[in-house]
Parts: C-alpha cells; structure tokens; sequence
C-alpha cells in the first residue's frame, strides 16, 4: 500500500454557501494574524510621524484594494462593490479620527491606537440584534487587518500569485480575498470562519464557485495538495476521498449545471407520466447535511442512506446511539416522508482498527457488505437495533447489500427477528413491521429473484454493482472502464428478469444505481415499470421532468424496441438518437 | 439652509453595508453637513462606520438633518435613494 492510500478520508461538514460541486487539489492558504507590537511613545514628540505611519499604511492599504478593483474592472457585480465598501472604511474618517485621538492622547503607537479603536467598534458591533448587521464587524476587522500588515511592513500571500487550478483553504477570508477569484484559477473555497450572511460567502454565490464556510477545523486537517471534494451545495467537505467517492461525487457534480434554478422551479411536482403512471422519486445520500438539498431537488424520500460515513472519521466503532441518531434525523428531515437504510456496505479495509480484516487482492468480491455482517454479528446487531429504533419516527426500511442467494437474505432476517425480540423483552419502542428489502446487485441474485421476491418486502437495483460483476468489469480500471455499459442488452434483460420477478410476487421493485440518475436512460426505465428511482439528488429535477413529459406506453415501445437489439452500440445509439430529438435540454449533462 | 426631514426604510435588510456605502457616496457630493439620528444616536452621512454603527433594521425611522447651501438637493436625493430601497431588487 502506497501512501497516497494511506491517507484517511476526513468529512467535515459547514455551512454551504455558494451552490456547486468541486474536486481538486487544496491549496492551504497560510493567513497568520499580524502580530500587533504594543508600546507607549517614548516622548510626545513621536505622535506627529506615528500619525503619519498610520496614514501611510492607510494609502498603502487602499492602493492595494484599487489593485485589486482594476483587476476586477471588468466584471460586473458585487465583487468590485465590496472593495468599495473596503476602500470607504479605510477613508472613513470618523474610524481615522478615533485612532488619531487614542494615539494622541494616549501617545501610543499606531497599531495600539488602531486595535483600541476596533475593539470598540466590536463592543458596538456585538450588542446588535440583527444578525447580518452584527456580522458587519467583519469587514471592518478585514480592513483593520489590511492595515496592520501595512503598519508591520510585511507582504502578504496573494490569490492572485497562485497559478495553478486549486481549492482554496483558510482560516478566513476577506470579501477582497474572494472577489480575486473569480479572475484566477479558484475551483471553489473552504474555510473554518464565517456564515450564510458573510460578505465572502455573498461573493462567492455571484462568482459562481462553489464554496462551505463555518468547517472550524479544515486548516488543521487538511494539506496543501490533498485531494478535496467541496460540495456547496449541502456543505459537505471530504479531505482524501477514497476511489468510490471520487467517482461518486465525479457524476453528481455531472449533474450540476447552471440553470438549476429554473429547473428546481417544479422539482416538486410529481413523478407522474401524462398516462398516470407515477413513480416514487427517492434521493441516495449519505450525509443528513444532504438531505434539504434533496428536498428541494424533488425528492420526497430517501431511496438509499449510505451508513458507510457513520463509520469513517472516527477511531472507534460507532455505538448504537450515534447510529440511532443519524436514522433518526435522516426520517425526520423536513420534507422526507420515506427512507430506506441501508446496512453497511464496505469491505474489511474500513476497519482500521481490526487487522484480521487485512487489504484484500479483489475487494469487490472479498468479505464486504452483507457477507461482513453476517461474520461480524454483533457490528450488525448494533446497526439493526438503532434501525429498528428510528423506525418508529417514520416510514422507514431495511435493506441489505450484495445478497446473492437465498441462505444469506435468510442469515440476514434471522438476526433482524433476534434483534427485535431483544428489543421487544427490553421494552424499547421498535417497529415490528419493518419492511425489508435487498439490493439486487449480484448476477445470481438475479437468477433467484423469484425465490428471493417470496422473502422480502422490495428490491432495489443497484446497477453499478450489478453492471460491473455481470459484464466482468473493474469500473475503477480505466483500461477497461469503456467497456462498463447500463444499455448493453445483458443489463436490459437482467433488470427485466428482476423487475418481473418483483411483480408477480407483489412486491416493489426500485432501481437506486447511477443508472437511475441517467436521463438518457430515463424512458427506458420507466418502459420496465419501475416502481422507484432513487439517484443523487441533482439528477431529480431533469428525470422528473422526462417522466412528467413521457408517457409509460411510449416508453414501454422504446424499450421493447431496443430489447430486440443484440448489441449494446445499437441499442446506444437508438436510445441516444431518440433521447436527444425527445427531450434536447435535458440531455446536456451527459455531454462532458 | 437647514433642512429635517423624518424617513422609514422600506428596504428588505435596512441599512446594510451596501446600503450604507450609497448614502456615504451621496453625501460626499455635497457641501452641506449631513446628520442622521436614531433613537439619540448620531451618525455622520459621510462616515460608513458611523450609519452601520446606527443599526438600522428594516422599518426602522430615522431623522435626516441637513445643513448647507445645497441642502435641498442632498435631502432630495437622499430621499429619493431611501425610497427606492437603495436599488434592491
């Protein structure tokens, strides 16, 4: 294992400010705090060129913001009015003449003079009621800053200097920092300070990058040249994302274009094709901070909850009440009416803390998911327990990873009736009727569906799992990667097989796999009769769109169309040709 | 020329920081002295600091007091910028 792999996935999560998605490298902006040096004047005589240091580093401050605003000139917009603001505070001369009158009366040094008169502005600042009027005192401290630095002589690391394409991170930055960015290679902006009502992270919106501010931590766990994914959209930072996520956070950020907003516009209305054929649109998250964006994209429940992260970040195992109360708020979400847990799924090299479980060669097909759980009981068990707990805050189920014959569903729900029994001698409030449902992911689950639909309650596809063991392709291995195809027409006659399977049993059958976020794939899938699409959730708007326009038995001929193709370019092609003449805007996000 | 005159802030966040900056821009083009008072403070037209520290949510009332030979002008124009809620949308 090389050290790049060794280093730790690390979620932080702020507040996020200015909608978008980023990967790239961090670029740890080193801001320290200007050391301010204190002293009384040695004699009266001194004020008159102190006076006038201070004014130096008054004109000196402002040639830097001009700089800045000439860079800026040419845009429009909130940046360069922001520098005003800056340059009308360093004139101001009421906050000039308060520090000339600390200096001159107290015959201190400029810097002294200057600090007295910002604290206070901060005592005056603090005992405001309105919140955004009481964050004015950031920009006042900015500016103080500014001129310090210029009273200390030192030069100071400018954003315009970095030539590479980076995500910045900082303790802090000021309005005059983030307006510089929208010129250079800024991808986005992460930072420990500030709020949804910070001058920066306004910037940030009208610049258009994304940005999560209010991390407390980020400078301390992250370093120049890590890899970082900033999602502004939910406030969510990952430091070091593994492979999956990477490639995970790769399509959401596919599915992010500029004209969201018109899009979010009716992302609330139904999921129901003119024919009256609906479909119950779920989100795939995995962070609670997720799910108000999910929300407002269309979602009306959660088709899939990732508890992997309930696991990473920390040194121990997670307890039973740390479990309980993630399923706790992901079913209490506002605007969530629906959500479907799913039991860990990762391999053995998540634990770090338990060697037996080493690196394996293969860990798409080693000890993971519910082959992990069904070997590491009492891990279940405490996920099972906090599950069944939240469960009577909502409509809420279990679903297991990776089944592939009927022995494991049955291992699996034995241990859900010990759970419950245990839970119901303890007396503690469970839900006995939980519905219970499996990913269907492995081929030869595929071939038992018949069997395995007698057990469960529903069936969720998972197609990236399922793509990848039944086409035999490693998604991670870019030689082979162009091979990995949702149309190939094995796929189509696996996710039929399963989907009528489901239905002569009665039970639901919902697709949460990539595939479901497709809109290329979009009519097809409603051609399969799917009861569900549960998809990251940028992708909602789009594909809620293509249902409410399409009709079922339009898309019930598209499919039976391509299902007598044998080979998965024709079929591509077809869908593809079709889709585009179809629904032209809502394609673009495939392009790239 | 001495000129009072009592306004309310019709504006969604009152005076904020861009708000501010306009009033300060205003009063600068003018000779005359500008005042604002709120509840016994006093804030200078010309200094930003001084009408931010005056914390002024929306509806709140203020007095304008403005003295000088162009006071007409700069009380009607800052009027007018109150007004149109400082050109927010």
């Amino acid at each position: 294992m090389d050290t790049e792999e060794l280093r730790e996935t690390v979620v932080l999560t702020g507040i996020g400010v200015s909608p978008g998605i980023v990967c790239g490298k961090a670029y740890v902006l080193s801001r320290q705090e200007v050391r301010v040096p204190q002293y009384v004047l040695s004699s009266k005589a001194h004020v008159p060129d102190e006076v006038k240091r201070f004014h130096k580093a008054l004109e000196d401050s402002e040639k830097e913001l001009s700089d800045i605003k000439k860079k800026l000139k040419d845009l429009e917009g909130i940046g360069p009015m922001f520098i005003d603001i800056n340059i009308m505070l360093l004139r101001d001369k009421v906050f000039i003449k308060k520090t000339e009158k600390n200096l001159e009366e107290e015959n201190i040094n400029a810097e002294w003079a200057l600090k007295k008169t910002i604290e206070g502005y901060r005592a005056i600042f603090e005992g405001m009621a309105d919140e955004y009027l009481r964050g004015r005192i950031k920009d006042v401290e900015d500016v103080a800053q500014r001129i310090l630095r210029n009273l200390s002589g030192k030069k100071h690391e400018k954003i315009s200097d970095i030539d590479e394409e980076v995500i910045i991170i900082a303790k802090d930055l000021s309005p005059a920092d983030t307006a510089q960015m929208s010129e250079e290679k800024i991808l986005g902006f992460a930072i420990d300070m500030g709020g949804k009502t910070s001058h920066t992270a306004i910037i940030a919106k009208s610049i258009e990058i994304p940005a999560v501010v209010g991390l407390e931590r980020i400078t301390s766990e992250i370093a120049t040249n890590d890899t970082i994914i900033v999602d502004g959209n939910s406030g969510v930072v990952i430091i070091n994302p593994s492979p999956d996520i990477l490639k995970r956070y790769e399509n959401k950020k596919r599915h992010f274009l500029t004209r969201e907003e018109d899009l979010l516009k009716d992302a609330h209305l139904s999921a129901t094709t003119k024919d009256n054929y609906s479909i119950h649109i779920g989100a795939n998250i995995e962070f609670i901070e997720e799910i108000p964006s999910a929300v407002i994209h269309g979602a009306n429940g959660v088709g899939l909850y990732r508890t992997e992260f309930i696991y990473v970040n920390k040194k121990r195992l997670p307890t039973e009440e740390e479990h309980f109360s993630n399923y706790k708020c992901v079913i209490e979400g506002e605007g969530i009416e629906w959500a479907t847990i799913r039991t860990f799924d990762f391999g053995g090299d998540k634990f770090m803390s338990d060697p037996r479980l080493a690196e394996e060669i293969n860990p798409a097909m080693g000890l993971r998911a519910i082959r992990l759980c069904l070997r590491e009981v009492e891990l279940f068990r405490v996920q099972l327990k906090a599950i069944l707990r939240a469960s009577v805050y909502g409509r809420m189920g279990i679903m297991f990873p990776m089944i592939s014959g009927v022995e494991e569903l049955r291992a699996a729900k034995k241990i859900v009736e010990e759970v419950k029994a245990e839970l119901r001698s303890e007396g503690v409030p469970a839900n006995d009727n939980i519905e219970i449902g499996i990913m269907i992911e492995v081929p030869s689950a595929v071939m038992m569906a018949e069997n395995l639909a007698e057990e469960v309650d529903f069936f969720s596809i998972g197609t990236n799992d399922l793509i990848q063991y039944a086409l035999a392709i490693d998604r991670v291995n870019e030689r082979v990667s162009y091979l990995y195809r949702p149309l190939h027409p094995a796929i189509l006659k696996l996710i039929k097989h399963v989907v009528d399977a489901g239905h002569n049993a009665g039970i639901k059958v919902n697709m949460c796999g990539e595939m479901a976020g497709d809109t290329l794939c979009t009519m097809v899938l409603i051609g399969f009769e799917l009861d569900g699409l549960s998809m990251t959730p940028l992708a909602i708007p789009r594909v809620k769109r293509i249902i409410r326009e399409s009709t079922l038995e339009e898309s019930k001929k598209l499919l039976q169309k391509v299902m007598t193709f044998s080979v998965a370019s024709d079929i591509e092609e077809y869908v593809e040709t079709y889709m585009r003449k179809r629904f032209p805007e809502y394609l673009q996000a495939n392009n790239d | 020329m001495r000129i009072v005159e009592r306004v309310t802030l019709k504006n969604e966040l009152g005076l904020h920081a861009r708000a501010a900056a306009k009033i300060v821009k205003v009063s600068d083009k003018y000779q005359s002295r500008i005042v604002f008072e709120r509840d016994g403070m006093q804030a200078d037209g010309s200094s930003i600091l001084d009408i931010l520290v005056l914390a002024c949510p929306k509806g709140s009332s203020l007095t304008m007091e403005v003295d000088g030979v162009d006071a007409r002008k700069a009380i009607d124009e800052l009027c007018e910028l109150i007004e149109n809620k400082f050109g927010e949308m």
